[in-house]
Parts: C-alpha cells; sequence; structure tokens
C-alpha cells in the first residue's frame, strides 16, 4: 500500500488451506480496499467457499495471513473472533434463515441476541431493513411461505441488521429467477454504496456479477489465476475466462472426470466378462 | 491368514473410529456443559424447551405409565394371590415403578418421543446452515441451541419419571382395588410401609437425573455432528434411540447394582 492509500479490509498473504491432505488454496494473495465490491470466481471445488470460511474464522489456514480490518483471523480467540464476527456479514447460499422463526424474528434475531436495544427500537430498525430489501409486508411470514428470492432478501436484511464493514455473499444468485437475481444483484450494489460497507461475493453468475462488481478475481489452482475489471472480463480471450464467460461445457476446466481411456476401459470390461 | 490380517486390520479401524468418537463426544460433552451457565440465564429459552420435550412428552408418559401399572396389577396379583399376600400388590407395584420401570421407562419412551426430535431439528438445522449462520452472527449455537435443550432433559426426566410411577401406581389401584377387590386400606398401607423415601424414591429419581443427562447428552451430540444430507439426519435420529436406549439400561444395571448393593 502507498502512503494515503486505504487500508485493505481483506489482506491474504501466501494462504494455504485444504481438508485432510488435499490442498484447496496454495499461496493465495488477495488485497481488498475498503468500499469495493470483489467477485471471486472459479471452477467447483476452486476454494471461493473456503475463502469466505478462512475471511469468517471458521476455516484455519494451514500457513499464511488471513487479515481482517487488520486483525489476524487465524490468531483470534473466541471473544475476540466473536468481536470481530459482530462487524462481518454473511449471506448463506440458501438464506440460512431460521425456520421456526418468522421474517420479523429472524431480522431481530441479531439486536435480541448482541445488543440491549429496547423492544421498540428493536422493531424500528427490523422494519427499516426490511424496507431496505422490499420486504416490510411480509414481517409476519414464516420462512417456508416465502420464494427463494424473499428468502434470499430476507436473509439479507439479517446480515445486515448491525451495519458490517463487510459482507461476504455465498452464490447469492444461485437457483433464483432472471427477476430476482436483478433484484439481489441490485441490492448489493445498493447497500454497499448506502451503508458503506466493502462487498465480497462468491459467484458463478458472471452476467450479473459484471454488472454490479469493481473488481473479479479467478480462483485456480488454489492461487488467483486472474484479477481484473468487469470490462477486461468481457473482453478477455483468455481460454480459462472464455470458458466462464460463454458458459463451454469443455475446455481448461474439463468436461471428463478423469477416468482410463474410454476403449481401454470398455474393453477391458469386455475381456474380463468373457 | 491373509483374510485373519483383513479381519484384524477391519476390527482395528472399527475400534479406532469408535475410540475416536467417543473422544468426540467427551469433548463435546465438556464444550456444552461448559455453557450451561449462560443457558440457566436465559430461563425462557430452557422453558421453551422444556415445553417441547416435557411437556408434549406428558400424553406418552402418562399413559404408558397407566397401562405399565394395570399390567402389573394383574400380573403380580396372579402370583402373589398363590401365597395368600395379594394385599402386598401395592408394595410391589409401588416399588417396581418407583425403583425401576419409571426411570427406565420413562427414559426410554423420552429418547423415542423427545430426543429424536430434538435430534432431528439440530440436524436439519445443521444441513441447512442455520447454525452456520447463528456462529457468523458471533452467536455460539452450543449455548443458544444445544445447552437448552440438553437442559430441558436433564430437568424433564425425574418429573417424567415421577408421574410415569403416580400414573402407574393410580392404575394399578384401578385394576387391583377397583377390579379385582384387593383391600383399600391394605393397598395404600402395604405401599406406605415398604417404600422408603430415600432407597426408593430418592435412587429413583437420581437414576433418571442420570437417564436425563445421558439421553440429553446423546441427542444433542448426534444432532450436531449428522452428515447434512437426509440420509445423514435419518442415520442421526437412529443411532439417538439405540444408543440412549441401550445407554439407558447399561446404567440402570451399574446404578442398581451400585445403590442396593448393601441392602441385602
Amino acid at each position: 500500500m502507498g502512503i494515503g492509500a486505504p487500508d485493505p479490509i481483506i489482506d491474504l498473504k501466501d494462504v494455504r488451506f485444504g481438508y485432510a491432505e488435499r490442498p484447496i488454496l496454495d499461496g493465495l494473495n488477495l488485497t481488498v480496499p475498503k468500499g469495493q465490491i470483489l467477485a471471486v470466481m472459479g471452477g467447483s471445488g476452486s476454494g471461493k467457499t473456503s475463502l469466505l470460511g478462512l475471511l469468517g474464522g471458521r476455516n484455519k489456514a494451514w500457513s499464511g495471513q488471513v487479515r481482517v480490518d487488520g486483525q489476524d483471523v487465524g490468531h483470534l480467540n473466541r471473544s475476540q473472533l466473536y468481536a470481530l464476527r459482530q462487524r462481518l456479514g454473511m449471506l448463506f447460499q440458501f438464506g440460512a434463515l431460521f425456520t421456526d422463526l418468522t421474517v420479523f424474528e429472524n431480522v431481530a434475531f441479531p439486536y435480541r441476541e448482541q445488543t440491549d436495544l429496547p423492544e421498540a427500537i428493536i422493531r424500528d430498525l427490523v422494519l427499516m431493513k426490511l424496507e431496505a430489501v422490499g420486504l416490510r409486508g411480509a414481517a409476519p411470514l414464516m420462512p417456508s411461505e416465502l420464494s427463494g428470492g424473499m428468502a434470499r432478501r430476507v436473509a439479507l436484511a439479517r446480515a445486515i441488521a448491525l451495519d458490517p464493514m463487510l459482507m461476504m455473499y455465498d452464490e447469492p444468485f444461485t437457483g433464483l429467477d432472471p427477476i430476482s437475481v436483478g433484484i439481489i444483484g441490485r441490492l448489493i450494489q445498493r447497500l454497499n454504496a448506502t451503508f458503506g460497507m466493502t462487498s465480497l461475493i462468491v459467484t458463478h453468475d458472471l452476467n450479473e456479477t459484471l454488472r454490479i462488481a469493481d473488481r473479479v478475481v479467478v480462483i485456480s489452482e488454489g492461487k488467483v489465476y486472474r484479477d481484473m475489471t468487469p470490462q477486461d472480463v468481457r473482453k478477455s480471450d483468455d481460454l480459462f475466462i472464455r470458458q466462464f464467460a460463454d458458459g463451454l461445457p469443455d475446455g481448461p476446466v474439463p468436461f471428463h472426470y478423469p477416468a482410463p481411456p474410454y476403449a481401454q476401459q470398455l474393453i477391458a470390461d469386455h475381456v474380463s466378462s468373457s | 491368514m491373509s483374510h485373519l490380517l483383513n479381519l484384524i486390520e477391519a476390527l482395528g479401524a472399527h475400534v479406532n473410529r469408535l475410540l475416536a468418537r467417543l473422544g468426540l463426544f467427551a469433548r463435546f460433552s465438556w464444550s456444552v456443559l461448559s455453557v450451561i451457565g449462560i443457558c440457566i440465564a436465559r430461563f425462557t429459552l430452557l422453558v421453551r424447551e422444556i415445553y417441547f420435550s416435557g411437556v408434549r412428552s406428558l400424553a406418552i408418559i402418562t399413559v404408558s405409565g397407566l397401562f405399565v401399572g394395570m399390567v402389573l396389577a394383574v400380573q403380580g396379583y396372579e402370583v402373589l394371590q398363590r401365597f395368600g399376600s395379594a394385599e402386598s400388590l401395592g408394595s410391589l407395584v409401588a416399588l417396581s415403578l418407583v425403583r425401576e420401570l419409571g426411570p427406565v421407562v420413562a427414559a426410554l419412551l423420552f429418547a423415542g418421543r423427545a430426543s429424536s426430535a430434538v435430534t432431528a431439528e439440530i440436524g436439519l438445522m445443521r444441513a441447512t446452515e442455520q447454525l452456520a449462520a447463528m456462529d457468523m452472527m458471533a452467536i455460539n449455537p452450543l449455548a443458544r441451541i444445544i445447552a437448552p435443550r440438553f437442559m430441558a432433559a436433564v430437568v424433564s426426566m425425574p418429573i417424567l419419571a415421577v408421574i410415569f410411577s403416580s400414573a402407574g401406581v393410580i392404575g394399578a389401584y384401578l385394576i387391583g382395588v377397583q377390579l379385582i377387590g384387593i383391600d383399600d386400606g391394605a393397598f395404600w398401607s402395604q405401599m406406605q410401609a415398604s417404600v422408603d423415601f430415600r432407597i426408593d424414591v430418592l435412587n429413583g429419581l437420581f437414576k433418571s437425573l442420570i437417564f436425563g443427562i445421558a439421553v440429553g447428552l446423546i441427542s444433542v451430540f448426534e444432532g450436531y455432528h449428522a452428515a447434512p444430507t437426509a440420509e445423514g439426519v435419518s442415520s442421526a435420529t437412529t443411532r439417538t434411540v439405540v444408543t440412549s436406549s441401550l445407554s439407558v439400561l447399561m446404567l440402570d444395571f451399574v446404578l442398581t447394582v451400585w445403590m442396593f448393593r448393601g441392602l441385602n
């Protein structure tokens, strides 16, 4: 960072992480300044969701440094980690609403658990957050009465309840109809600007992402493969980027799962059965 | 030879997995017990869970207790009358219920009715990332979700055992006194004379408290560690019922030997 440049809200240095013996992230470096909307893209199993886990302290890096707002997440004790998480928001892939609570109670949940605010103030705050996502009228409904897009918006209202500095979105567009995708995309953009947040979106939906993101990072083989603007992504002739952008079934990300040669396997099966 | 080696290897792997799971259970139990204070401070959460686990089990506990008491009266009378001591029916029924059947059958019914539901609920919360969402909101799911459900089992179990035994005594009274015609006074006075408060009632209550701790811990452990799939939740629910039932019966034997070893 140069003199006068804002401190990064996310700073990952040479991060290695994986499950069992298998590394997923292998020397990942990434810096995200405050206020930015960053889209993280990559194939399935490339470590995008693991990255969110590392930032929220749910995963622990094998090595390297994960800093969020200057704090080394891997070295925080439980109370320090929870203090940090109070300033983070996360939208889970399918919302993760509490199914035994109404929409109102879901959004009120962080206030009731984390603050000593009187119920009248909580009511006003909840209605304000629900108004921000356009669902004030749905306050008395149960999660089972909501469509997928509405549930995602309620979860978004709950995630921004305590005005987080960093919002993390795990596949926010998955399984939504085009109208809902547009609504969620615009909400992410508007909330980021209105509340002065920083947003990190893990997604496969290129069209909506390129419309709202300031920057796109593509992860491959555990590292940042490309770090570019949405305009660069549209113009790129990189085969990997084009496969993503054009939804091509085969390319650098192969269609076939690794297997022995097809003919060899068929002949071997035939020989063994005769 | 290779078959034998394979068998030994499989056995070793099985024992290894079992020990690892026992270790996980011990660590998890300690984590739950360490947040009990928070759970007690959030009394409304505890009351809500006692309602769902305990109060909603009242019907099955009461009806089962009534029928077990009735069966005890029929069977007991049939044996006692051969020795001319049918009046001891009250004593037989009360001791059977207070010492053994009340705590044990109530615990088995509780495991089937309430604990399986707790496991399924927690397992589904995990599968739908509700526990992860709570954790990311800096709210400890162990304190907010797990501990109240565990404590509800601990509080409910002795009360349910008392209700089961009381219903059983009433059932035996209906059959023994009202139907068969055993003397009313003899039925109650024999019971009063033979049931000791410390040896029988308190020991029975202590047993049900231990069963409550065991069943409560098993149900929340299985739910919390259920694989986040439909099959995972289903298996966890089955494991809760099977493990809880076996644990109750095994603990009952150990506690009975320990409590009544010096009495004869």
